[in-house]
Parts: C-alpha cells; sequence; structure tokens
C-alpha cells in the first residue's frame, strides 16, 4: 500500500527530516565528530540547554551502544545506529503539532494511523539531567522520545528546552514497512546500485561486535578512561582568562569533549563484561561529575549567558 | 443559583496520575469555594489523556456578609494600644462602640466583611488549586514558572445563570480563562464553544471525547468481551490494566488481532506480561485457556476500519514476542542442562554488600530450609534441593526481562530439570505470601523454604542493624515478619524461633540471629564484612530479643484484623513460650473467645482482684504466697467450696495446657468464677488472724498461678 508520499528508503527519510525541520526555522547541523551513545550526548543539545540562550538545531547523530551489538545478525539491534534529534529551546508551545507534522512529512498518515503519547520520564544519569515527556506510539510501536528538559548537568532548565529523538532505524523499517532492518533499502530501491542497510552496516556490525565483546584491550582502556577524566579537570582548572590573548575563554567544550569520551569508554568497558554492579554506579558516578563541571564552565561561556562586563 | 465549569486543557497527562488528580481539582476547588463562603448543591470531576474537568451545580451567588465584633483595649488605656487596636481593625476611633466589661470600659470593633461575588472568589481559588497542585511530578515549560504536570494549554471558567453564560474573569501565567476547549486531537480538531456543563460534554462527545473514564472503560471492556465472545473465546480480566487503557484515549475503539503461530508455546504468563507490559493489550483466550489473540484500543476511528493500526500492532508484537521467544529457548537450554550456569552467576550478584552475594544467601537458607523441614513435615533433602533452585531463575533472560515473572519462571526451568513437582512448585511458591491477602503456601517444601528464605532475610538484616524505622523500611523487612507469621499461623507449625538447645528444631532461629551464626561465617568475605563493620552488634543478645519483639509486633497487628485484642496478646507474652508463635496465637484466641462470654470477662475481673490483692501483700510482706494452702485452715463455705473448685479445676487445666487445648483450658479456669466470686463475697482475705490469713493468700495464688499458665491476666485493660 505504498503511496506516492510515502518514503522509498532510508536516506529519503533522513532528507525529509532535514527539510522539515530546517523549514521550521531549526539549524541543521552535522553530527558531532566523537563517539557517542545518543543524539543527547553532542554539544548542541547538552550544553546549549543550559542558559538563558535561545538555542534551535536539528540533526542526525551517528550513535554507539557497544552492548547492542548482534553482529549484525539482529533484525533490530546494532551497536551503531542513528538518532534524529531536534532541540528548540525556549520549547514553543506548539511543539506537538510540530512534531506530528514530521511525522507527516515522512509519509505517516495521521488519518489511519493511530498515534499515542504515552507517559516516559526521561533521566541521563551519566549527564545529570532529567526530563519530563513521553514516548511517542505509532499503532504501539514506539517512534520517538518527546522530553522538556527540566535539569542538566545538575542545573535547573530556565527557559526550558523541548527535545525530540527519532530512532532512525525503527522509524524507518516502520515506515518503509520493513521487518528485517538490514532489508531496508538505504539508497533508493531503483537506484543503478541499490544499497541495503544490511549492504552498508552488517560487515562492520560484526567487526565490531568481535572488537567491542571480546578484543578491546581493558587494561588500556581502562587508562583512556582516567587519562580523559584528568584532562577533563585539568582543562577546567584554568583560569578564565587566557594568558596570551588576555581573553576570557572558558574552555568548556573541550573539556566536555573529554567528558563524552570517558562516557564512551564506560560503554566499552561495560560492553567487555569487566565492570562489577558496584563498580558500575561508581564509573556512572565520575562520569556524572565531569559532566556537571563541564555544565558549571558553559554557564560561564558567552552562550551560555555569562555577562563578560560583569 | 449558577452552576460552574472548569477545564484545565494540556499536553498528556500520564494514565495512572489522572483519577486520583480529577479528585484532587474537586477536593482543592470545592474546599477553597466552601472556605470563602460559598456553598454549592453538587459536584462531580472528570479525567482524560487531555484534560481535568469540574462540574459544579447550584453555586451560591455571593458569599455572605459577615459581621465580627472585637473587644479591644479600656477607654482608659494609653494612647498607643487604642492607636494599635484602630490599626488592627482598619477602623477609625469614631466607629468604635464603648461596652461595660468585667475589665471596665472597653472599645469595640464591629467589623463587617460585606460578601464577595461567586466569580471573583472562583478566580482566585482556581488560581491557588492550579499553583499549589499535587501532581506527583510536574515539570515547566517554555519560559514560564508555572508547574503542571504537562503543559497546561487552556483554562475554561464559565459560570451558567438562566440568563446565560460568562466567563470567570481569570489569568495564570499569561493564560486567559475562556468558554473554548477543544476536541479529539485527531478526529476533531479545532476550537469548541461552549455555555455549561451540559453543553460541554454533548460537544465533546460529538468531537469525539468521552468525558467520563469509567464510561470509556465499560465501553472498552463491552466492546472487547463481545468480540471475543462472536469469536468463541474470552478476554482475561484485568482491571488495572483497563483503568490504564481508559486513560489512554479519549475515543476508544477495541480492536482484536491475532498472535503469530510461532509464539503459541510460550507460556501464556508470558504472552499475558509481555502483551501488557509492553504494548497494553489485553490477552484474549480459547476455550483450552490458550491465549490466542489479542485486544487492543486505538484512539480513533479510521477509514480502513482500523486495518493498518492493526497490522501495525501485530508486527510491534511479533517483534516483542520474537525477543521473549528467544529469551524462553535460551532458558530452556540452562534449565535442561540443570542450571548450574545460573547457580553460578548468582555468586556474581551482590544480595547486599554486608551479606554476601546472592549465592551466600542460597547456601544459608538451604542449610535453614533442611532444618525447618522436619517441623513441617517436609522431606530434607526435597527440602534443601528446593532451596538451592528457588532463585535460580534470577539469572534467567527471561525474568530479566520480565522481574514480575520470577518465581514462575522457576517453576517452569524446574519442571524442564526434571525436577520434582514439589521442588518446582517451591520455586514459584516461596516468595509467598507477599501480603495479608495473598495465598498463604501450604505444601511442606514450599512451606520449609519460605520460611527460611524469610527468616534469613529478618536475621540478616537485624545482624547488620537494618531495622525499618518508621515509614522506611527499604528491605519489605514489616512482609518478611508477617509473612513468617502467616505461615507458622495457617499452617500451624510449632517452631521454636529462640530455641537454643532443645524443641523441634534445633536453634535453627538462634544459629541465624544469634550466638551461633555459623552460616553466615563461613563465608570468607562475609565474614570479614562484619567483623570489621558490626561484629558487637552481630553477637549482643539484645538484638535477638528486638527480633523476636518485631514478630510480636507484626502479629499484633495480624491479630488485630482477627478481632483479638492488642492487651489479649500483651497478656499472653509471658513465659517462655512467646518464640512459638502457634502457641502464642492459640492463647491469644482462646483468651479472646473469654472475653465473649460473661464468665470469662467477670473470671478476668475477679483474677486481677485477686492478683492485686496478692501483689500488694507480697510486697508488704516481703515474701512469696505460693506454698500450698491447705483446706483443713479454710474457716468458711464458700473458702472450702474454693478449695474444692480449684481442686477439680486443676487436673483439667493441667490435661488441657498438656494437650496445648486452651480453649478447654479457658473453659476450666471460668469454672471457677462462681466459687471466687462467692469466695470474695464471704471471706475477708486479710483476716487478723496471721495463719488464716497466710492461708487465704497462698489459695489466691493457686488462682492466679492457673491462670498465668495461660497469660498475665493483669495486662488486660479494665
Amino acid at each position: 500500500m505504498t503511496r506516492p508520499d510515502t518514503p522509498g528508503s532510508f536516506q529519503e527519510i533522513i532528507l525529509r527530516l532535514q527539510s522539515y525541520w530546517a523549514a521550521q526555522g531549526c539549524a541543521v547541523l552535522q553530527p558531532y565528530d566523537m563517539e557517542v551513545g545518543a543524539g543527547t550526548f553532542h554539544p548542541a543539545t547538552t550544553l546549549r540547554a543550559l542558559g538563558p540562550t535561545p538555542w534551535t538545531a536539528a540533526y542526525v547523530q551517528p550513535s554507539r551502544r557497544p552492548t547492542d551489538g548482534r553482529y549484525g545478525d539482529s533484525p533490530n539491534r546494532w551497536q551503531h545506529y542513528y538518532q534524529y534529534q531536534v532541540i528548540i529551546k525556549p520549547s514553543p508551545p506548539d511543539l506537538q503539532e510540530l512534531y506530528l507534522g514530521s511525522l507527516a512529512a515522512i509519509g505517516i498518515d495521521m488519518a489511519l494511523h493511530d498515534i499515542r503519547f504515552v507517559e516516559d520520564d526521561w533521566e541521563s544519569p551519566t549527564l545529570g539531567a532529567w526530563g519530563l515527556g513521553w514516548e511517542v506510539w505509532c499503532d504501539g510501536m514506539e517512534v520517538s522520545q518527546f522530553t522538556y528538559f527540566q535539569q542538566v548537568g545538575g542545573h535547573d532548565c530556565h527557559p526550558v528546552s523541548g527535545e525530540l529523538t527519532y530512532g532512525l532505524e525503527r522509524l524507518a523499517m516502520y515506515v518503509l514497512g520493513a521487518d528485517d532492518g538490514n532489508a531496508m533499502p538505504f539508497n533508493a530501491p531503483d537506484a543503478p546500485i541499490p544499497l541495503t542497510y544490511g549492504d552498508v552496516f552488517r560487515e562492520a556490525e560484526a567487526q565490531y561486535a568481535r572488537w567491542n565483546f571480546d578484543v578491546a584491550d581493558t587494561a588500556m582502556l581502562e587508562q583512556h578512561f582516567r587519562d580523559a577524566e584528568a584532562e577533563c579537570r585539568r582543562i577546567l582548572d584554568q583560569p578564565a582568562t587566557d594568558p596570551k590573548t588576555g581573553r576570557h575563554i572558558v574552555m568548556a567544550q573541550p573539556a566536555y569533549d573529554q567528558c563524552i569520551k570517558a562516557s564512551h569508554l564506560f560503554n566499552l568497558l561495560d560492553a567487555r563484561g569487566v565492570i562489577s554492579v558496584t563498580e558500575r554506579q561508581s564509573y556512572i558516578g565520575r562520569v556524572r561529575t565531569l559532566a556537571r563541571a563541564c555544565a558549571d564552565a558553559f554557564l560561564l561561556t558567552r552562550a551560555g549567558g555569562h555577562d563578560h562586563a560583569a | 443559583m449558577p452552576d460552574l465549569l472548569i477545564e484545565l486543557l494540556s499536553e498528556e497527562i500520564p494514565a495512572r496520575m489522572q483519577a486520583r488528580a480529577a479528585d484532587d481539582l474537586k477536593r482543592l476547588v470545592t474546599n477553597g469555594l466552601v472556605e470563602a463562603g460559598l456553598t454549592y448543591a453538587g459536584a462531580v470531576a472528570h479525567a482524560t489523556p487531555r484534560r481535568l474537568a469540574l462540574a459544579l451545580e447550584g453555586l451560591t451567588e455571593a458569599s455572605p456578609t459577615t459581621t465580627e465584633e472585637r473587644r479591644g483595649p479600656r477607654t482608659d488605656a494609653p494612647e498607643k494600644a487604642v492607636e494599635g487596636f484602630l490599626r488592627s481593625t482598619g477602623l477609625a476611633r469614631d466607629d468604635l462602640a464603648v461596652k461595660d466589661d468585667k475589665k471596665g470600659r472597653v472599645y469595640v470593633a464591629r467589623i463587617t466583611r460585606p460578601g464577595r461575588p461567586a466569580a471573583e472568589i472562583v478566580a482566585e481559588v482556581l488560581e491557588t488549586t492550579v499553583r499549589t497542585f499535587p501532581w506527583p511530578k510536574s515539570m515547566r515549560w517554555g519560559t514560564g514558572s508555572l508547574r503542571w504536570v504537562r503543559p497546561l494549554r487552556r483554562i475554561l471558567c464559565v459560570m451558567t445563570r438562566e440568563d446565560g453564560a460568562e466567563v470567570v474573569p481569570l489569568e495564570i501565567d499569561g493564560l486567559v480563562a475562556g468558554n473554548v476547549t477543544e476536541g479529539h486531537r485527531f478526529m476533531s480538531p479545532g476550537e469548541i464553544r461552549v455555555t455549561s456543563f451540559e453543553d460541554y460534554a454533548a460537544k465533546l462527545k460529538r468531537a469525539h471525547v468521552i468525558l467520563d473514564a469509567g464510561e470509556r472503560a465499560e465501553a472498552i471492556w463491552h466492546d472487547a468481551t463481545n468480540r471475543a465472545f462472536a469469536a468463541g473465546l474470552e478476554v482475561v480480566e484485568d482491571r488495572a490494566l483497563l483503568a490504564e487503557v481508559a486513560g489512554l484515549v479519549e475515543w476508544p475503539v477495541v480492536l482484536m488481532g491475532q498472535i503469530a503461530e510461532d509464539y503459541l508455546d510460550l507460556p501464556p504468563e508470558v504472552l499475558q506480561t509481555s502483551m501488557k507490559e509492553h504494548q497494553k493489550f489485553f490477552s484474549v483466550r480459547d476455550r483450552d485457556g490458550r491465549i490466542t489473540r489479542f485486544v487492543t484500543v486505538a484512539n480513533r476511528e479510521t477509514a480502513d476500519d482500523g486495518a493498518t493500526i492493526l497490522d501495525g500492532n501485530t508486527r510491534v508484537l511479533s517483534a516483542r514476542l520474537a525477543d521473549a521467544k528467544f529469551f524462553w529457548e535460551n532458558d530452556l537450554r540452562v534449565a535442561r542442562a540443570g542450571m548450574k550456569e545460573w547457580l553460578e552467576a548468582l555468586g556474581n550478584v551482590t544480595f547486599h554488600a554486608k551479606l554476601g552475594s546472592q549465592r551466600d544467601r542460597i547456601d544459608r537458607i538451604a542449610a535453614l530450609a533442611r532444618e525447618i523441614a522436619p517441623s513441617v513435615g517436609a522431606d530434607p533433602d526435597l527440602a534443601e534441593r528446593a532451596a538451592r533452585l528457588a532463585k535460580a531463575d534470577l539469572s534467567s533472560e527471561m525474568v530479566y526481562e520480565f522481574p514480575e515473572l520470577q518465581g514462575l519462571m522457576g517453576r517452569y526451568y524446574a519442571e524442564a530439570a526434571g525436577e520434582p513437582a514439589e521442588v518446582a512448585a517451591a520455586a514459584q511458591e516461596h516468595y509467598s505470601p507477599l501480603g495479608p491477602s495473598d495465598d498463604v503456601p501450604t505444601a511442606p517444601v514450599s512451606v520449609a523454604v519460605a520460611l527460611a528464605d524469610k527468616l534469613d532475610t529478618l536475621a540478616g538484616f537485624w545482624a547488620i542493624d537494618e531495622k525499618p524505622t518508621g515509614s522506611k523500611d527499604p528491605y519489605a523487612l514489616r512482609r518478611a515478619a508477617l509473612g513468617v507469621i502467616q505461615l507458622i499461623v495457617s499452617n500451624s507449625i510449632q517452631l521454636r524461633l529462640n530455641a537454643e538447645e532443645e524443641g523441634p528444631v534445633d536453634g535453627a532461629f538462634w544459629n541465624l540471629a544469634n550466638a551461633g551464626f555459623g552460616r553466615w561465617f563461613e563465608c570468607e568475605p562475609l565474614w570479614t564484612d562484619l567483623a570489621t563493620a558490626d561484629a558487637d552488634k552481630v553477637w549482643i543478645d539484645p538484638d535477638k530479643t528486638s527480633l523476636l519483639a518485631f514478630l510480636h509486633d507484626r502479629l499484633k497487628v495480624h491479630l488485630r484484623d482477627e478481632g483479638v485484642r492488642h492487651d489479649v496478646i500483651d497478656a499472653c507474652l509471658t513465659g517462655d513460650r512467646t518464640d512459638d508463635l502457634a502457641d502464642l496465637v492459640a492463647r491469644a484466641r482462646a483468651l479472646n473467645a473469654m472475653f465473649a462470654s460473661e464468665d470469662g470477662a467477670d473470671l478476668i475481673q475477679l483474677y486481677r482482684r485477686a492478683a492485686n490483692i496478692l501483689a500488694q501483700a507480697e510486697a508488704a510482706d516481703g515474701v512469696e504466697y505460693s506454698f500450698g494452702a491447705d483446706r483443713k485452715l479454710a474457716g468458711t463455705d464458700a473458702e472450702r467450696a474454693l478449695f474444692d473448685a480449684i481442686a477439680e479445676a486443676r487436673p483439667r487445666i493441667d490435661a488441657a495446657m498438656e494437650a496445648e487445648d486452651y480453649p478447654a483450658a479457658m473453659t476450666a479456669l471460668a469454672a471457677l468464677r462462681g466459687p471466687v466470686d462467692a469466695f470474695f463475697e464471704a471471706v475477708q482475705v486479710n483476716a487478723e488472724n496471721a495463719i488464716l490469713r497466710r492461708n487465704r493468700l497462698n489459695l489466691i495464688s493457686e488462682i492466679v498461678r492457673a491462670g498465668t499458665r495461660i497469660a498475665d491476666l493483669t495486662r488486660i485493660a479494665a
């Protein structure tokens, strides 16, 4: 029952989301160039949700969850996947309607489908962040997370950001009617060289699964975790005034890069199965401490609303 | 008199909060109005996923004018005092009256507060209600500071009179109240203007919103059961799910779908749990009890009669059940291999930092279950085996995914492993009872494991001093204690919880809770923890006593529900057998039954009198009157009659006590009522003659001691 306005490929869904949100006035950003577990980690969300400055952005974020690796054999689970992320601060009063518009843009016909907003409170223990919202269901399938940020890095969000996160693989499988994600078309099925999602990622999934689960050097990962932690602190310990230029430069984002690194290293260690239940809490606490320190620092930058004259 | 309609339209309210929120809205608004002096004839509140609504009937037009008379200072009081009085009343000196008082002539202020129009009061009360609404969790949005459960979008506040409707002027955080609402988000978008509650409810229904949650639930259940019935099937009843689903839709449309053939072999509980937890589906079973279909409730009608929606839901379910089937098959492989893998894995799972791993805990429970087994009529080998396997399913993939299936999966897996039926049953039943109304296991092996599990929990947390305090009971120790009581009482198990040397169980509990502690210290890391942390606390006696006292407290709560008085139980907490809970309960019940008979109640009064006289005499004389009284020294008929009655009753009481037949012992004791009564009527205990006096006190002592064997009757409230 493909209709003319139904997208034909994974990438078409991404392209339509990009144009839709661009038309709503979002800055369409590119993915952050680091390994992250979810689109929320992008500084365009985590850091920009802090402070009073208005902000609006949309982007695809390739994300990695090493424990989700299935060697490319699962129809709906990969250790590397895509999230589509929208963040608008302050959250506009018609955010729900805007969101529903995006579903229509990717070919979901509201007259035939059953869309619901089902309670789901969001919390990120590593980012010291939480918000209230919903998971959005389309015919019983969770297609997005919808969150009003209340706190990030231990700071109350004022104004509040509205965050939308689309799990692109799952959403695309639904829209394209694919039971096996690896089989869904990545580019147009009638392209000269048609590629499926599996053609693009399957082999790499097996390679990463092997490395994540059995090969990664855990002693090295632990050392890198400690290094990232130390560098993050060292960066933040620098005086706000740069001795070379004499300017006020609080290095919140370079420090936050180290926090992101630590978080991903923790995920890798977790996948290697070397973190016990008690250690787990302690690792999460260490990353959260970094995230909070970075949030504190961001509030001392111009983007974070810091008034340099004061 | 006007009617009032309030609607608070928001983004989607969590289903679990809606009913409570409707009640809170009604309570806060009506209380506020009444406090401000208004009255109303009736109130009804409703909730849907997007709105809270309140309709009041017959509201008064205004609050009444009130007059208050306030007494001030004397007319000759210092000027300052008079000025202060004027300030506090807001009056001028000329407004004051003067009255004669006991104190002399004093100023009196008459303060008149004019009534206020209802609309003004409604606006104030509604604003306060919105700003202080007790949501379990609330949030801010945009740039505002108002908190609501999700962004609040509209306020509708209309007063309706015969001659028309008016909007109550009101603004909260930029939201201006109006007479506008919205219909169903997808089926009837757009604004709707309303003039009254009747108008509102009718227009909403046309706009595909059923306002009343009960009506939605009824419609869902009616349609679901009809559909199932037409297919020769039956919907599995689930009231909590029905209430939740009614909170997820404004316009319920019931759809029934098929579960793919591949998944029909999964245990029915797994199908049901997966469908309910993940998808909010009802289960539909056939005549053989097999779950073969599901019912989902959509929030809209569609041109294809829900075909697309049902197709989507079916696909989502298949993906979910594929996961469940994957877990089930993996688990069965481990189970058939004897579950060793799971038991080993439990060694890496911490039960509590100071109490070792789940594996350590299982070792203790297994040893204890073995010890308890003979007392409950279970085979010790089977009890130990059952205890060893009872927690194995905690490592299974299915229980990781659905924790609420713990125990039940254990039973399936033990069966798959070829374990005896008793062992499999214990895996499921040993968690019970989980509350006062839960079924109590009766199968001996299940009882042994259930008791061992709960006793180990209690003793363990007592040992590390993690006792419940006030409302805090993070390890559910009260529930564990009640479980022990229910198991022991309903199965009439003789178990000396504190016994050191003797008794049917050789110090099972004692070993755990106190000096023995052998099994606790077999585990090396645990020993170190306890030794370094709270070694003293572990070894001292009072902990053991207070754990028993804790069980007694729980027992009082348990028996109170049965109608046994508090003081009756206190009275039975005498003697050295209070750690035998079944015995304690039997005595308490017998004593309680005595209150029902007139003789019994009277006897208790007489007994108290006897005990008081005896206690006073013993205190005054500094001796204990416990030497046999001599009938030959009896001076009166009443005295002799009492001697005879005691002589006759004593062997009956002894025999009944021996047989632990407490009602019979009570009956025998009650037979003394007449003679004791007559004795006190006719005889002066504190006689002049010292020999007579001593003999009479010794006689009284016999009565008191006969009673004390059952309970300390002096502890019964008069």
